[in-house]
C-alpha cells in the first residue's frame, strides 16, 4: 500500500440544517486515481470540494471533523487557503477558461505566484501543455482566444493551467461529463498518465469510467460513505448489497 | 371509423385549415406595435422640435453674409460695454487689444443700439465669450463646452474610482448581508433629487472646500464636479455591480483553485471580464453629469470662464438652458442658441448611450466566440 496523501477523519457537512455529508472516514494513497461515484446529490461533489476548501465560498456551511492532507489538518485556524489550494488543484465539471488568450490562462496560475520572468513562464506553460496532451493543437495559436478552442481541448487547457501551479493533488469533478466520447477517451488518458506524478481524485456519473481510470473506488449514498476499496473488488464482489444494486444499474 | 371524442373535434380539410382572422390577436399585436412605436416617434419629435428652433441661426447665417463683419466689429465694441466688464475686467483688455478694429467701432458706434442685428453665426459660436444679454451680445458656445468638459472631467474623476470600488467590494468582498443592505442602498441614491444634492454643495461643501483649499471663488467646477459626482457614482456603481455579479461563478473557482487570493481573483478576473459593463457603467455616468441642470446651476457658480484651473467658475451648457431660458425674448437669437445647445445636448448624450450599448455588445459578443483574445 502506497502512503496515505489525503485522510479525512469523521468528516460532517451541513448546509444550513441540512447534513449533506454523515461522518466520512476515508484515506486517499499518493500516487492513484481515486474514483466517487454516487447517485446525484449524494454528496461526492461536495466531499471533493472539502478537500480544498472550495466549499467556503457558499455561505451557511457548517463542516465538522478533519481533513489531513500530509497529516496536516486543513481545517485549522492555522491553515492559509490560499497556499492549501496551490498545493491541491482542481478541476471543474464545466470547462471555465479565463476569456483571455491560452497562454494567458495557463501563465495566470504562475504569475499571481509572483513568477514574472517571461523566458520562464514560457517555459512553464508549455510543460503544462505538454503534460495535458494539448501543446500539439494550440502550439501554434497560443496568443488566440481561449473560448475558441473546443470544449474538449479547453478541459484539457484547464487541466493544464491547474498544472502550472505544481499541485501535488488533483480534484476533478466530473471532468469529461460535457463531452464526447473522443474528448473523454483523451482525458482518460491524460489522467493515466497524470497519476504518475500526482494524487488524483475524479467524481464522475460514468461507473466505466471509474472502472476504467481509478485504482480505488468510494461508492457515495445520501451523504454517506458506503463502500471503499480496490476498484476491482468494488465492480466485482462488492461486500454491500447496495454497492451491487448501484453498479448492475438497479438503481440511481 | 370513430369520432373524434371532446371539445376538440378537429377534422382535417382543406376548410378547417384555412387561414382564420383572429380579432384579439390581431388587435392586441397592432397596440402593441403602435405604443412601442409612439414612444420613439415622440423623442424623434422633441428632438425636431428642439432643432427646429435652433434652424433660424443657420438660416440668418446664408442671408446675411455681408453682415457677419459687422457683427464681428460689435463683438469688439461690446467688449468694453459696462456687462462685460463687470463681469470680468482683465479679460477684456485681449479683446480689443486691435487698433484698427477700435477705429471701426466707433464709426459703427450708432447702429449698435439696433436690435436684430445681432446674428449668431457658425463663427460667432465659436466665439471664446458667452455674453447672450450684453447691449451687443455674444454667442460663443466655447466655454460653455470647456465648463462642461471641466466639470464632466472632475466628476468622473470623483465618481469613477469611488463607484467601482464600492462596487468591486460589494461584489467580490462583502459578506452577504452587508452587500444586501449596501446595494439597495447605493441604488436609493440614484433617485436622490439633484436639487437636494446641488443645496448641500452650494450650503456645505462650498464652505468646506474653500476653508481646505482656501480659495477665493466659494462655487466653481471643483464644488460643482464633486457635487455632480455624488449624483452619478449610484449610476456607475450599480451598473458596474451587475456586470461585476454576471462574470460566472466559475471564472471565481477557477481562479481561487489555482492559489490566488481574493484581491488577486478580483482584480485580475473579475474586473477584466466585467469591462465591457463598467466602461458602459461610466459613458452612462458621464451622460448623467453632463445634462445634469441643477447641480450645475446651484453649485458652480456660473460664470462663462474659459481655463484650466478646477476652482474657476464655470458655466455648462445645460445649466445656460435652465437659467436663461425663462427670461429669453421669444424668437430672439439668444432663444435660438439656446435651442441650439439643447439639440447638442441631445446629439451628445445619445451617441453616448449608443456608444455604451454599441460597445458592451460588440465586445461580449466577440469574447464570448473567442474571437479575441
Amino acid at each position: 500500500m502506497k502512503e496515505i496523501k489525503i485522510k479525512t477523519k469523521n468528516l460532517s457537512l451541513y448546509y444550513g440544517a441540512k447534513m449533506a455529508l454523515n461522518s466520512i472516514s476515508l484515506d486517499i494513497p499518493e500516487k492513484e486515481v481515486t474514483a466517487f461515484i454516487g447517485p446525484s446529490g449524494c454528496g461526492k461533489s461536495t466531499f471533493l470540494r472539502t478537500l480544498n476548501r472550495m466549499n467556503d465560498l457558499i455561505p451557511n456551511v457548517k463542516i465538522t471533523g478533519e481533513v489531513l492532507v500530509d497529516g496536516l489538518n486543513i481545517y485549522d485556524k492555522q491553515i492559509d487557503v490560499v497556499n492549501l489550494r496551490k498545493k491541491v488543484g482542481m478541476v471543474f465539471q464545466k470547462s471555465n477558461p479565463f476569456t483571455k488568450s491560452i497562454y494567458e490562462n495557463v501563465a495566470y496560475g504562475p504569475k499571481i505566484n509572483g513568477i514574472n520572468n517571461r523566458k520562464k513562464l514560457e517555459e512553464i506553460v508549455e510543460t503544462s501543455l505538454k503534460n495535458a496532451f494539448i501543446w500539439e493543437e494550440v502550439k501554434d495559436r497560443l496568443h488566440d482566444s481561449a473560448m475558441g478552442l473546443s470544449g474538449g481541448q479547453q478541459q484539457r487547457m484547464c487541466i493544464a493551467r491547474a498544472l502550472a501551479v505544481e499541485p501535488e493533488i488533483i480534484l476533478m469533478d466530473e471532468p469529461a461529463s460535457a463531452l464526447d466520447p473522443i474528448s473523454t477517451a483523451k482525458i482518460e488518458e491524460l489522467i493515466f498518465e497524470l497519476k504518475k506524478k500526482y494524487t488524483i481524485v475524479i467524481v464522475t456519473h460514468n461507473m466505466q469510467q471509474a472502472a476504467r481510470v481509478s485504482d480505488l473506488t468510494a461508492f457515495f449514498y445520501l451523504g454517506e460513505l458506503i463502500e471503499f476499496g480496490k476498484t476491482r473488488k468494488i465492480f466485482t464482489t462488492p461486500d454491500k448489497k447496495h454497492t451491487e444494486e448501484y453498479i448492475t444499474g438497479r438503481f440511481g | 371509423m370513430e369520432e373524434p371524442i371532446g371539445i376538440n373535434k378537429f377534422v382535417f380539410s382543406r376548410e378547417s385549415l384555412k387561414k382564420k382572422f383572429r380579432l384579439s390577436e390581431f388587435l392586441s399585436e397592432k397596440i402593441i406595435t403602435g405604443v412601442a412605436f409612439l414612444s420613439i416617434t415622440i423623442i424623434v419629435l422633441i428632438f425636431f422640435f428642439v432643432f427646429k428652433e435652433s434652424i433660424p441661426i443657420f438660416q440668418s447665417k446664408k442671408k446675411e453674409i455681408a453682415k457677419v463683419e459687422t457683427v464681428q466689429k460689435q463683438e469688439q465694441y461690446g467688449t468694453d460695454s459696462s456687462v462685460a466688464t463687470n463681469l470680468s475686467g482683465q479679460e477684456q483688455y485681449g479683446v480689443t487689444g486691435t487698433d484698427s478694429l477700435m477705429t471701426e467701432n466707433q464709426i459703427l458706434e450708432e447702429d449698435t443700439v439696433v436690435h436684430g442685428s445681432d446674428e449668431a453665426t457658425a463663427k460667432s459660436l465659436m466665439g471664446k465669450q458667452w455674453l447672450p444679454v450684453s447691449d451687443n451680445p455674444r454667442y460663443g458656445l466655447i466655454p460653455l463646452f470647456v465648463g462642461t468638459l471641466k466639470i464632466t472631467l472632475i466628476a468622473m474623476l470623483f465618481a469613477a474610482p469611488i463607484a467601482i470600488l464600492a462596487a468591486l467590494f460589494s461584489a467580490a468582498f462583502a459578506p452577504h448581508w452587508l452587500r444586501e443592505i449596501i446595494k439597495p442602498a447605493i441604488e436609493l441614491l440614484a433617485g436622490f433629487p439633484s436639487v437636494v444634492i446641488g443645496f448641500f454643495a452650494l450650503m456645505v461643501m462650498a464652505s468646506f472646500f474653500q476653508n481646505l483649499f482656501g480659495y477665493d471663488g466659494r462655487l466653481n467646477a471643483f464644488v460643482g464636479g464633486v457635487a455632480m459626482a455624488l449624483a452619478a457614482i449610484p449610476i456607475i456603481y450599480t451598473i458596474t455591480e451587475d456586470a461585476l455579479t454576471a462574470v460566472p461563478r466559475t471564472y471565481t473557482e477557477a481562479s481561487l483553485a489555482l492559489g490566488a487570493t481574493r484581491w488577486q481573483t478580483a482584480l485580475f478576473v473579475t474586473l477584466p471580464a466585467a469591462t465591457p459593463g463598467i466602461f458602459a457603467a461610466i459613458l452612462l455616468g458621464i451622460g448623467r453629469v453632463f445634462g445634469e441642470t441643477m447641480i450645475a446651476l446651484m453649485a458652480t457658480g456660473n460664470a462663462a470662464m474659459i481655463g484650466i484651473n478646477p476652482f474657476e467658475s464655470v458655466r455648462t451648457l445645460a445649466a445656460t438652458i435652465g437659467a436663461e431660458m425663462a427670461e429669453v425674448v421669444f424668437g430672439d437669437t439668444h432663444y435660438n442658441v439656446l435651442f441650439l445647445i439643447g439639440s447638442l445636448l441631445f446629439i451628445f448624450t445619445f451617441s453616448l448611450n449608443a456608444l455604451a450599448e454599441f460597445y458592451v455588445k460588440g465586445k461580449l459578443v466577440k469574447r464570448f466566440q473567442g474571437k479575441q483574445s
